[in-house]
């Protein structure tokens, strides 16, 4: 243990700890805005800014670690008007239109800028003027707002180790940019989101679909559809100060009723359609000798990196759509003839976790005979938005079911979720299919967990299956580089963009860095995932009756030319 | 690979041959023409010269005649130079056409060439390069070699002691030993803040690891600075030796020497020496079989000052954007590829050698108490011998401005000195007399830096100056820190609406705010000390600021805004001199009748001040 | 078909450079210092090959380019002038050079004059302080130069 003084209190904590979290350790609330635990920890903003007694100059708190007897002052004069004049300059540079900004209530820098009493800005100047990038269907990149912390960039080079984005020019002139100040959609950028995520302000936000769905509602003719990812319900109530890991499923189902959509569905039940078809691609392509490892194809953002990265190894992805745009097709097709809805006026909402799901909407492939599987695609925090939007007191609805006929879903549909969901889920149905039984084994902890790379072996009908998991795209591309070398140990692997899953997706409530360095929110969205499944009575896809009606009266069998046509990309 | 004594049997042989180098009186019938090609002369023909020379000898066949090409002499303000030797004629602004008449009278006739000799400050003619008061109170130790050996000829340097000092340490030192010498020498950092190299050295020694290296930090950006360039260019070998001893020190077998790109003659001569070196076996394994290996590499940087920064220099090497890392840790403990480095500056290392083989207590006795050895300055600015000057520490700025630098020209006033470039300050008149060390120059709010020192007339407005730094710092901040990044700008838009007149009364108060605060709350460096030229004006010209805030006026007449250039119609005669000069065609009027300026037209560029004849014209 | 036989060019001699160099990413300066120096400029191609050869994003490359100024990302005029704006030159009159570049020129440093003819940079120190102030035209040396000098040169290169 070291012992040092903070702000005159005597204190003592673990060798390696820095000041900044000595300090929160003991109740003392440095400012930051550069730092973001483990990702980004290089001093820039000069927020965290503390006078360190004996020494020359300020000490980073975000960087300096303590050392036995030292005596830090947080708030001595010299420091707090050094950092008023860094925010200062930071706010003369800085688009202040909070009060239409995307990010109004949930901005780092607007929360300083409060808890430091900024009552002018003192030191006015030219600022920086960059058009917005607005070209991608899924991200919108807003130099203008943006405070240079890097935090964006290390995440996209550093978690996510794709570089899209990198601080480009010096001086005053240095901003966040992409190769030839090039539109994210014209780059290497996936999608993935995880730098509005890591965004403070709103320089990073996504591409807002919430005016075309309120039209859409409002428009009498259209019939308009929505359903919600298994990751949305246990962050949702985030958005309306409920604690991290709550489930707000019935509450979520109530509002989306209230503001107008026609029926609302349960993503979980395209995912157990997901897992029928998956299920059966890799039992066929075990059994025939086909591409193997085979690899999931839910994520958007990890597909658009394999595309990107490793086009030769295509062959190895699953054609299966994504759940989403699975249902969204069977909803076009199988409810509307069954409920006599023209496919035409139907307009399909999906509730997402995720930015690149807006981009996978308007995949070319994602459609069947000219009609678009799914038409927009809104993030939890659009949905969110939406709700209140709508005068909704969200925390005190009563609960409500998801609409029939295809509103039942199985635990498996729901920890779709988190990573190594998707492989738990398919392995659930794989292994009864092989066995040719239902076996009472549910859950497989091994592809569970906070690993970014979870391998395990499954002992299956007399045969071994070796399978992996992998989230974030820095794993991904450690996988993908042993396939193209042909080293690749496995059979099955499922790989997610986003580091954790989607629970942890880029359309998620945006945690502030100190709730990251502080809460493990991935664990906790998990959590109450995996509690969805635990108390499902259905735990296995090809167990859910929606399943099996939907087979016996359109899809036929799971790989059945028809389910091809809906529900795979290669027809 | 060369033995211990195969090295002195060059050193030696070459010694003797050499001889008239540094001896004035040497007992010889050989004659060398020195001509400097240092970047100075270089760029103004002196190739040419040497070309001319050798082909002119050749044509007519005289014997015992060498032209050699060396560093830079020093004084620049009369390039290009030639230099005979054993004599030490010294001739001045010598042009390719010269080489004709000096090498026909004086060297087939004997007879000096009395119009290109070098005229010292009171116009007297100097016979001798030491006669110069320009080298008089000059002490060189880290230029020693520079203008006397060939720096692409690896004999001459080991002819004067060169690698003398890597033998001693490799062959009687333990790298304990070496530190303590270099620690005792009182020698500490050239490139600016004066750390104590033994100091830095032992850091490095006490970190564990097998990996560890040595940088030699020539990214000389501070303009106007130009010593670590010519010590390259004049004695690269020199550098080289210093790294491997330290090197030895501190138990690295690898070396880099970041360099400018924008020095290609300096990179061109560490190019040749290292081969050189490699080739008799000073760098690489087994050096002097003594089981020590170390090796040197180059590296470019590619224009960004802030890379002067020890840790912005580190992730340019490493090939990134030259950002500075938070310190600590420092380089010591982790430096190049997180591996423990020792960062030394060009003229630290041009130190080492002499420091091993003189020792400490040499070393020691020059200087004052905490600055010890010698410093170089690269003299610039409105002074008559622009050029490279190596005093002793605690000379005085008045020595170097009057006894060295010969004062001011065109019989102008000194208003002030300049020193440590865009991190420095401007030394005014009344501080004349301070000693320059390191602890005086920050006592008077300016530092020592890499050793730019401008020297500034009475037409010099400090406002402008002050502008002219944060400019240069604007544009080469790097971008990473909020302060230095918005706020050098601010500082920077502040002091343009003031030298245009545009300035609000706060903006003092303002300026000194912004100040205070960046070289608190910067991460580096840079923006520490950035600044400091504000800081320094203020303390010492604030009213200057105070004019061109409230008056509106600027004292010196020179930012445009705030004069007007008028001609004194009961002085002009009408000659028209101003008319014909001036580059806008804003001087209009009969001959022989007072001329008038357009000002909607003048650009205020002063030329026509300058060409009249009879002072009629003023700012 | 031009320009697709440039482009080959480009990448065709960046390949050549890149035999010099190991596969290490703390080469990328020393590569891009070769590239410059060959093409006068860093083509979008050789960036190209750079980030394949070293795994390194182009964003970063692009990063990397736009921080250190003696990389260009285009070609710069027939006639570049430079002039020197280190302190001793600065002392010296030089901002009255640089002023009268962009008024003569109407460009500004870094830009290139529309027919490709003349570029101007504004530079750090060209290490002649002894003959400040100065300017350059390519590798020529201008010292001590004044306005009208600096006119006179110009309208040299004008006419050529």
């Amino acid at each position: 243990m070291v012992n040092l003084k903070i702000d005159g209190k005597e204190i003592s904590v673990e060798e390696g700890t820095t000041i900044l979290e000595a300090a929160r350790q003991n109740g003392i609330d440095i400012p930051t805005l550069c730092f973001l635990k483990d990702i980004n920890e290089v001093g820039d903003c000069r927020m965290c800014i503390v006078e360190v007694e004996g020494r020359r100059g300020f000490a980073t708190s975000c960087i300096q670690k303590v050392e036995e007897g030292m005596n830090v002052s947080t708030t001595s004069n010299a420091v707090i008007e050094a950092r008023k004049t860094v925010l200062d300059l930071i706010l003369s540079n800085h688009h202040r239109d909070c009060l239409t900004c995307n990010r109004n209530g949930n901005c780092e820098l607007q929360a300083i800028a409060e808890k430091l009493h900024v009552d002018n800005v003192q030191f006015e100047g030219e600022k920086t003027q960059k058009p917005i990038d607005d070209k991608s269907p899924s991200i919108v990149r807003d130099a203008n707002k943006c405070i240079l912390c890097r935090r964006c960039v290390s995440t996209c080079k550093k978690v996510q180790e794709i570089g899209a984005i990198d601080c480009v020019n010096r001086g005053f002139e240095s901003c966040i940019s992409t190769s030839y100040d090039s539109s994210l959609n014209d780059v290497n950028c996936t999608f993935c989101g995880q730098c509005i995520e890591a965004c403070p302000t709103a320089a990073l936000r996504e591409k807002e679909n919430i005016q075309d769905v309120w039209r859409k509602i409002r428009d009498k003719e259209a019939y308009v559809v929505v359903q919600t990812a298994p990751a949305v319900r246990v962050a949702l109530g985030e958005e309306f100060g409920m604690p991290i890991g709550t489930n707000v499923t019935g509450k979520m189902v109530t509002a989306l009723k209230r503001i107008g959509f026609d029926k609302v569905f349960d993503t979980n039940t395209g995912a157990d359609l997901t897992i029928m078809e998956e299920a059966n691609e890799f039992i066929e392509r075990l059994k025939n000798n086909g591409v193997l490892p085979m690899i999931t194809s839910c994520s958007p953002g990890w597909v658009r990196f394999a595309e990107q990265n490793f086009p030769e190894n295509m062959e190895h992805l699953s054609s299966c759509k994504s759940p989403h745009q699975m249902f969204g097709a069977i909803i076009k097709s199988y409810f509307a003839e069954k409920y006599n809805v023209p496919k035409e006026k139907i307009c399909t909402v999906s509730v997402m976790p995720c930015v690149a799901k807006k981009y996978e909407c308007t995949r070319p492939e994602m459609e069947v005979d000219g009609i678009r599987d799914v038409d927009y695609v809104i993030t939890t925090r659009e949905l969110a938005k939406m709700i209140k939007q709508a005068n909704i007191n969200f925390v005190d609805l009563e609960d409500t079911n998801f609409d029939q006929p295809m509103g039942e879903a199985s635990g498996a549909g729901a920890i779709f979720g988190t990573t190594g969901g998707v492989m738990e889920a398919a392995v659930r149905t794989a292994v009864d299919t092989l066995e040719g039984k239902s076996i009472d084994k549910v859950e497989y902890k091994e592809v569970r967990g906070e690993k970014g790379i979870k391998e395990a072996v499954l002992n299956v009908a007399g045969k071994e299956i070796k399978i992996a998991v992998a989230s974030g795209l820095a794993n991904a591309r450690k996988i993908m580089e042993q396939i193209k070398e042909g080293k690749s140990p496995y059979h099955f692997i499922e790989i997610m963009a986003c580091p954790g899953g989607c629970v942890m997706g880029g359309g998620q409530p945006i945690k502030n860095s100190k709730t990251r360095a502080t809460v493990d929110v991935a664990q906790l969205r998990k959590n109450a995932i995996y509690t969805i499944d635990e108390k499902s009575t259905i735990r296995k896809s090809h167990e859910n009756p929606v399943m099996k009606q939907l087979y016996e009266e359109f899809l036929e069998k799971p790989g059945s030319h028809i389910a091809h046509k809906y529900l795979h990309v290669s027809k | 690979m060369k033995t211990i004594e195969d090295i002195e049997k060059i050193r030696k042989a070459k010694r003797e041959e050499l001889d008239l180098r540094i001896n004035t009186s040497a007992d010889t019938r050989e004659k060398h023409i020195l001509v400097c090609r240092g970047t100075g002369c270089t760029s103004s023909k002196s190739p040419k010269i040497i070309e001319n020379f050798r082909r002119i000898i050749e044509e007519k066949n005289i014997k015992n005649v060498r032209v050699i090409q060396t560093g830079c002499f020093g004084l620049c303000a009369k390039g290009p130079i030639v230099i005979i030797r054993p004599e030490e004629t010294f001739y001045a602004h010598v042009k390719p056409e010269d080489c004709e008449e000096i090498i026909q009278s004086h060297i087939c006739e004997g007879k000096k060439v009395e119009r290109l000799l070098c005229k010292d400050i009171d116009g007297s003619v100097v016979d001798k390069l030491d006669d110069l008061t320009f080298y008089k109170k000059q002490k060189r130790i880290a230029l020693k070699n520079c203008g006397v050996i060939d720096p692409e000829d690896i004999d001459e340097y080991i002819a004067f002691d060169g690698y003398k000092a890597l033998e001693k340490v490799l062959t009687q030192m333990t790298p304990d030993e070496v530190i303590d010498v270099v620690s005792k020498s009182g020698l500490r950092g050239r490139g600016g803040a004066g750390f104590p190299t033994g100091k830095k050295w032992s850091f490095a020694k006490m970190e564990e690891g097998k990996e560890k290296y040595i940088i030699c930090n020539a990214d000389e950006g501070d303009p106007g600075a130009f010593m670590d360039r010519s010590i390259l260019e004049g004695d690269p070998n020199c550098v080289i030796e210093a790294m491997a001893i330290a090197g030895y020190a501190i138990g690295a077998n690898q070396g880099y020497i970041y360099v400018r790109a924008e020095y290609p003659i300096a990179v061109q001569r560490l190019k040749i020496a290292i081969k050189q070196a490699r080739e008799y076996g000073l760098l690489g394994e087994n050096i002097f079989g003594t089981g020590f290996k170390f090796d040197v590499d180059i590296r470019l940087g590619a224009g960004a000052f802030v890379c002067g920064e020890e840790t912005a220099l580190l992730e340019s090497v490493e090939g990134k954007r030259g950002q500075p890392r938070v310190k600590p840790p420092y380089p010591a403990s982790k430096g190049l590829f997180a591996k423990p480095t020792v960062i030394n500056n060009v003229e630290t290392l041009a130190n080492i050698t002499k420091i091993i083989l003189n020792g400490a207590e040499w070393y020691a006795s020059i200087g004052t108490e905490k600055s010890k050895g010698t410093k170089v300055f690269a003299l610039g600015g409105n002074v008559n011998n622009v050029g490279l000057v190596e005093v002793p520490m605690g000379t005085t700025l008045r020595e170097i401005v009057y006894d060295i630098g010969g004062g001011i020209p065109n019989g102008r006033e000194f208003k002030a000195a300049q020193t440590g470039g865009p991190s420095g300050g401007c030394i005014p008149v009344q501080h004349l007399d301070t000693p320059i060390d390191y602890e005086s120059l920050s006592s008077i709010g300016s530092m020592m830096g890499s050793g730019g020192l401008i020297v500034m007339d009475d037409s010099k407005c400090m406002v402008d100056i002050a502008r002219f730094y944060l400019d240069f710092t604007v544009s080469e901040s790097c971008g990473k820190c909020t302060p230095c990044r918005i706020g050098t700008k601010r500082m920077l838009e502040i002091l343009t609406r003031m030298c245009e007149g545009k300035a609000e009364q706060d903006d003092i108060y303002k300026l000194e705010t912004l100040a205070n605060n960046i070289k608190n709350a910067s991460v580096c460096g840079l923006g520490q000390t950035a600044p400091n030229p504000v800081l320094s004006t203020l303390k010492y010209f604030k009213e200057e600021y105070e004019e061109h805030v409230s008056d509106k006026k600027c004292r010196a007449g020179h930012c445009k805004e705030l004069c007007d250039i008028k001609i004194d119609p009961q002085k002009c005669k009408g000659c028209g001199l101003c008319k014909r000069n001036c580059p806008v065609n804003a001087i209009s009027g009969e001959v022989k009748n007072p001329h008038v300026i357009d000002q909607s037209k003048c650009i205020k560029c002063g030329t026509c001040v300058d060409k009249c004849p009879f002072k009629a014209i003023s700012k | 078909m031009e320009e697709k036989c440039v482009d080959k060019k480009v990448k065709d001699e960046t390949k050549e450079i890149l035999k010099n160099y190991p596969k290490e990413k703390d080469k990328l300066i020393a590569i891009l210092n070769d590239i410059q120096e060959r093409f006068g400029y860093i083509p979008k191609q050789a960036q190209e090959e750079v980030s394949e050869y070293l795994s390194i994003p182009m964003a970063q490359i692009y990063g990397v380019i736009t921080f250190y100024s003696r990389f260009t990302l285009s070609p710069k005029g027939k006639y570049n002038i430079s002039i020197c704006l280190g302190t001793a030159c600065f002392v010296k009159g030089s901002q009255n050079l640089l002023d009268r570049a962009k008024e003569r020129l109407q460009i500004e440093p870094g830009q290139v004059t529309p027919d490709g003819k003349f570029s101007i940079d504004d530079v750090r120190c060209v290490g002649a302080c002894g003959l400040a102030p100065v300017f350059m035209v390519n590798d020529e040396v201008y010292g001590n130069a004044t306005v009208k000098e600096f006119d006179e040169v110009i309208d040299k290169y004008m006419k050529e």
